[in-house]
């Protein structure tokens, strides 16, 4: 099989200027890859730095009130930044600093990455472009604040649907531009070959922590393993823990929105909306019309807003290695309720996804069975998007007050 | 005869040839016409057709704008076909090539894709989104239909790469002037003209150069360097600012000095 190909989907379709920077990037990836102390190096620098390795917490309250499975969920929220996106930008730094690069930019939907790249940055010293969608720049003020405090330029993308997507052609033009002192740390398992597989390879700590830790407390595999699909960098992160393992079954939750059967949602491989296609540098499911031109978008999460699917998963949920479901925006506030109640913790909109589906299921298993929740990020840091979901009185009453305090 | 062989004849009248692009749908079919009309007349060599994507990550702002401009007005990709085989028609001295990006190619079909356009005599296609690595069965395809295939050469390609890139292509090779995306103007200096020389000595193909190429100075500065001068963005923000009766004048100076 041709390189950077999963099954059908991936490889490289990148501008001629970028061939040699392309060529370069797969040098210093591939040293990276066969050196032991490179990895050594990423792990140590992880522990001392973002906490790793992230607890597995049994979710004993919340496995009692379900009645079925044991419920274990994965702590990325416990990540330096509150998600797992550390793991990939820690590692994307480790490898700019080799490779002698002196700037990094990179795309972010949320914020949650663009924070994390901000931070690596600063760490590393590097000088720091962060690309935005205007429309994410509004939803996402508190990370534009960090972002902006850590050092960073954030530049709101004024193009196209003004997301995700925008802000990754945006980041494109600015690495065609400047390909010679910078690195593209692109977010997560998409992209042109070898980011797919890089991004992939920095996350897969977060798989083979949670199989150590799953045989420690539950003595044995888990039956299920549950993770939210955006991009799918958590999702490949902890699947690759339990790939080998054919009887563990893998499941990938997706943005429903508004529901599968309207037009605003953002799930690829669940759906009629999603087919076959090569854009922005990959070959994968994109949502898109029938002439190839990318639709709109939408999901209460904007980290799952996004038009494209990582190849490696469209490979696996095309061999039927992983199912994949979808959560919609109403599900996943119920879900999130019973989980902060329950169990004292607040996940991301996104990762409240993954409770979605692991609530529905849990209840049809057996209390000798286990699953694992990757809990991707945290929500509290979302505050002011998980309010605004809510809608919550008192926190409008407050902002309305403190509004009234600026202006005067 | 081919493409590279219309060129080649063509260059034995002429000291360079003409290659300028439109959006098409943008701002209107309409508008398209008049103004191919006016570069028609005026003796342009080539003209690429671009058809609209919603991802046109190459470009700059301005052939961006038209593009999104063009797919909200609701322009398709069978509607390009028709307006395309309609000028093909009219315009039997131009030489018409298809620009896109490779998923509307995808989506409509390769194999279709490259028929359909050979059908409306079309000369070939520019895709900056498919490498080489990525194209064989495009490749394959356009030669079998004798469609040129138009390669990419670009100030980051080394001399071992643009031979190799050279040895895929047809028709002619589109140099990229700098890095960057479309619409920034190019300082025509000692550098560029290193790089075309470099150019040259990697492939026998007619030499197009294109991205920021906008008035006379530029096309003398290309004489003798290279074949064809590729006018992008320049024309698309002429109309905008004066409208189409303007390109006629502009594409008639461009060929000739300014005093």
């Amino acid at each position: 099989m041709k390189k950077g190909y999963f099954g059908q989907w991936g490889g490289a379709f990148i501008p001629e200027v970028l061939y040699q920077t392309f060529t370069d990037l797969n040098v210093a990836y591939e040293q990276a890859r066969a050196d032991k102390d490179f990895w050594q190096e990423y792990v140590d620098l992880m522990e001392n730095y973002s906490c790793r390795p992230t607890p597995l917490t049994f979710a004993e309250n919340l496995s009692n009130r379900l009645g079925g499975a044991r419920i274990y969920i994965k702590r990325e929220d416990l990540n330096h930044t509150g998600a797992h996106k550390a793991n990939n930008v820690m590692g994307q730094g480790l490898l700019v600093k080799r490779m002698g690069k002196k700037r990094v930019i990179a795309e972010t939907g949320a914020g949650q990455h663009g924070v994390a790249t901000a931070t690596m940055a600063a760490r590393f010293g590097f000088d720091c472009t962060i690309y935005m969608g205007e429309e994410d720049v509004a939803r996402q003020r508190p990370n534009v604040f960090w972002m902006e405090k850590l050092g960073a330029t954030v530049v709101p993308v004024t193009d196209g649907s003004k997301t995700l997507k925008d802000a990754i052609n945006e980041a494109f033009r600015d690495w065609v531009t400047r390909m010679d002192d910078t690195h593209y740390v692109l977010g997560t398992v998409c992209g042109p070959h070898p980011f797919p597989e890089m991004v992939a390879w920095f996350q897969s700590i977060i798989g083979i922590e949670a199989r150590k830790q799953i045989v420690a407390q539950h003595g044995q595999m888990p039956d299920r393993v549950y993770a939210c699909v955006g991009g799918g960098s958590n999702a490949m992160g902890i699947f690759q823990g339990f790939l080998d393992e054919a009887e563990v079954e893998l499941v990938g939750v997706e943005a429903g929105g508004k529901g599968l059967e309207t037009t605003e949602h953002a799930s690829r491989m669940v759906g009629d909306r999603a087919a076959p296609g090569i854009a922005q540098g990959y070959k994968t499911m994109f949502l898109q019309d029938d002439d190839g031109q990318m639709l709109d978008t939408h999901s209460i999460a904007a980290g799952l807003d996004y038009v494209g699917v990582s190849p490696i998963l469209a490979d696996l949920g095309e061999t039927g290695r992983v199912r994949f479901e979808a959560a919609t925006d109403k599900e996943v506030l119920e879900a999130l309720t019973l989980t902060m109640r329950t169990e004292g913790i607040i996940p991301a909109l996104e990762s409240s996804h993954a409770f979605v589906q692991a609530i529905k299921e849990a209840p049809k298993m057996r209390p000798d069975q286990a699953i694992i929740i990757n809990m991707s990020g945290r929500g509290d840091k979302d505050i002011f998007t998980i309010a605004h979901a809510f809608d919550d009185p008192s926190w409008k009453e407050f902002i309305i007050d403190r509004a009234k305090q600026y202006a005067e | 005869m081919n493409l590279q062989e219309d060129l080649q004849n063509r260059l034995k009248q002429k000291p360079i040839l003409l290659m300028t692009h439109l959006v098409l749908g943008y701002p209107s079919f309409a508008t398209n016409r008049e103004v191919i009309a006016q570069m028609a007349e005026n003796g342009v060599d080539c003209i690429e057709l671009q058809i609209p994507f919603s991802e046109p990550m190459a470009d700059g702002p301005v052939i961006l704008k038209a593009n999104q401009q063009a797919l909200a007005s609701g322009i398709r990709v069978q509607d390009c076909f028709e307006f395309a085989a309609e000028m093909v028609k009219e315009f039997p001295a131009v030489n018409f090539l298809f620009m896109t990006y490779y998923n509307i190619v995808y989506r409509y079909g390769l194999e279709d894709f490259i028929r359909d356009a050979a059908a409306v005599g079309m000369k070939g296609f520019i895709v900056p989104d498919l490498p080489p690595e990525e194209g064989e069965e495009y490749l394959r395809l356009s030669a079998v239909s004798n469609m040129a295939a138009i390669m990419f050469f670009t100030p980051t390609s080394t001399d071992e790469r643009m031979k190799e890139v050279a040895a895929q292509g047809s028709g002619f090779i589109y140099c990229v002037a700098r890095r960057g995306v479309t619409g920034e103007h190019t300082e025509m200096d000692a550098g560029l003209s290193r790089y075309l020389t470099r150019c040259r000595q990697a492939t026998d193909l007619p030499l197009a150069v294109g991205f920021g190429i906008g008035n006379r100075k530029d096309v003398a500065m290309l004489e003798g360097k290279a074949d064809m001068a590729v006018i992008g963005t320049a024309t698309i923000k002429l109309v905008d600012r004066e409208g189409t009766e303007s390109v006629g004048n502009f594409i008639r100076n461009l060929q000739q000095l300014e005093e």
